[in-house]
């Protein structure tokens, strides 16, 4: 193992005693949607103010890590409570349960991880298309939307049929409410009738987008960042090239 | 009336063996229905039993709980491998995920070309002695602790020696940079019941071989190549 990992290594563990100055969180990404994008989301939902410190070049990365404030040598990471959290999950699993998005007990905890589970699993379709060589991106598309109306829009559609109540989980809003409005949003960008067949799906994201912390969150100058255009996926690939 | 756990998956590892690993380690009896055939899969799925259409599938406590994550840490939380408090619970998920990471590079590779194994071989011990054990061998000399969190048996210890033990087999000597990490193995290895769960004859399944390739490529119709990383 070599001498550079160890002080990294120590670096983290010495870091986490740090926090930020204005002590709002803060978040390390470039400036996009990529795996950041649902923290930001939920952040945003709970009401919580946050800054961004946005990586432009290989070097950026290149100096969080010999800081040491990268446990996995990845980013996303977000500086909150006195830690320097990585792994998306991690970071999600956090906030939600610091401000009370994670349902009242474990069973809804556990339809809460489905749901988002599902929805991460569709996310992730749509967050590496742009990404894709172009000679694969029209399947990926056709997979993309087949799997949104076909295995994951239809079971959350049932979930507010069968129990008729405005949040996905245990009457209120909890993080995977958050991240199927996040998702829905998404998709419609690519395909904006992809709701013609789910009217419950429909008048929750009217609902959801009207939540106030929400409603801000959709409005130009918040920090919501837009899709990734293609034109912009050389330079993100040079941050994150080895 | 508390019926046992009901996994159902392809007799292997896959994203199942996680879940053995921890109702295991949690000292939890349970039972396996195998999928052989494009038909016993079907019938899950018109059954409604699978709700993104896919296994694992985990029957427990009146639920039919799939994706993988959100099993664990069901069953995480309810065994108290899960930390005592929020920030625990923070490190645990980063370890965990860490260890996912690096289990999700092996977890393709049956999948894989003789000469993409190679190439992903390769790719994984790399990964695993360059980027994730040098951390969980610096937590642990840097508390001095048996265990990674909290001075307490977690997920996160399981899910760690799970992944060493799927890397060796990859690399016999991979450890041997990580004394840290060797004697952790040996203390965990020893805790009874994950000592149980490695002898033969229990729950844990085999390194993946061509007939449980053709059995998934089967019952899933997944027909396409795999690639390496």
């Amino acid at each position: 193992m070599a001498a550079g990992d160890c002080t990294a290594i120590a670096e983290i563990l010495r870091n986490q005693a740090r926090g930020t100055m204005s002590g709002k969180p803060k978040l390390h990404y470039f400036n996009g949607r990529g795996r950041m994008e649902p923290i930001r989301w939920l952040l945003a939902a709970a009401g919580v103010e946050f800054e961004e410190s946005y990586l432009e070049k290989k070097e950026d990365l290149t100096k969080l890590r010999k800081d040491g404030s990268l446990l996995f040598q990845q980013v996303p990471m977000v500086e909150i409570d006195g830690m320097k959290l990585v792994q998306t999950r991690a970071i999600l699993n956090y906030i939600a349960t610091k401000y009370n998005l994670y349902g009242k007990d474990l069973k809804e905890r556990a339809l809460i991880d489905m749901y988002v589970e599902g929805l991460f699993d569709l996310n992730e379709l749509l967050m590496m298309h742009v990404y894709l060589p172009a000679d694969q991106q029209d399947q990926n598309f056709a997979n993309m939307m087949d799997k949104a109306e076909n295995r994951y829009f239809p079971v959350f559609e049932k979930v507010l049929k069968d129990h008729g109540k405005d949040f996905l989980v245990g009457n209120q809003l909890s993080k995977a409410d958050v991240q199927l409005l996040e998702v829905i949003l998404m998709v419609e960008e690519d395909k904006p009738d992809i709701l013609a067949k789910f009217p419950l799906l429909q008048s929750f994201k009217a609902r959801i987008s009207n939540i106030p912390t929400i409603k801000k969150f959709l409005q130009p100058g918040s920090q919501r960042k837009p899709p990734t255009r293609p034109e912009e996926v050389p330079d993100v690939m040079k941050i994150f090239d080895p | 009336m508390s019926a046992k756990p009901k996994l159902y998956y392809f007799d292997g590892r896959g994203k199942m063996e996680s879940i053995r690993w921890l109702l295991a380690a949690a000292g939890v009896e349970f039972e396996e229905e195998f999928l052989e055939t494009r038909d016993q899969y079907e019938k899950l799925l018109q059954g409604g039993s699978l709700l993104f259409q896919q296994v694992p599938m985990v029957e427990i406590d009146g639920m039919k709980m799939v994706q993988t994550r959100a099993i664990l840490s069901y069953i995480a939380a309810k065994y108290n491998l899960y930390g005592k408090d929020l920030k625990e619970r923070a490190l645990i998920d980063m370890y965990v995920e860490g260890t996912n990471d690096l289990m999700g590079f092996i977890l393709m590779f049956p999948f894989l070309s003789a000469e993409d194994k190679e190439k992903q071989r390769a790719f994984i011990v790399q990964k695993a002695t360059s980027r994730y054990f040098p951390v969980y061998e610096k937590v642990l000399k840097d508390h001095g602790q048996d265990f990674l969190v909290g001075n307490n048996f977690s997920w996160a210890d399981v899910h760690l020696l799970e992944a060493i033990l799927m890397v060796e087999e990859k690399k016999s000597d991979v450890l041997s940079g990580f004394p840290q990490l060797q004697a952790f193995k040996a203390r965990i290895s020893s805790i009874p019941a994950i000592k149980k769960f490695l002898q033969p004859g229990s729950q844990r399944k085999p390194v993946p071989d061509d007939k449980y390739v053709e059995t998934v490529r089967r019952v899933l119709r997944m027909y396409y190549d795999v690639k390496a990383n």
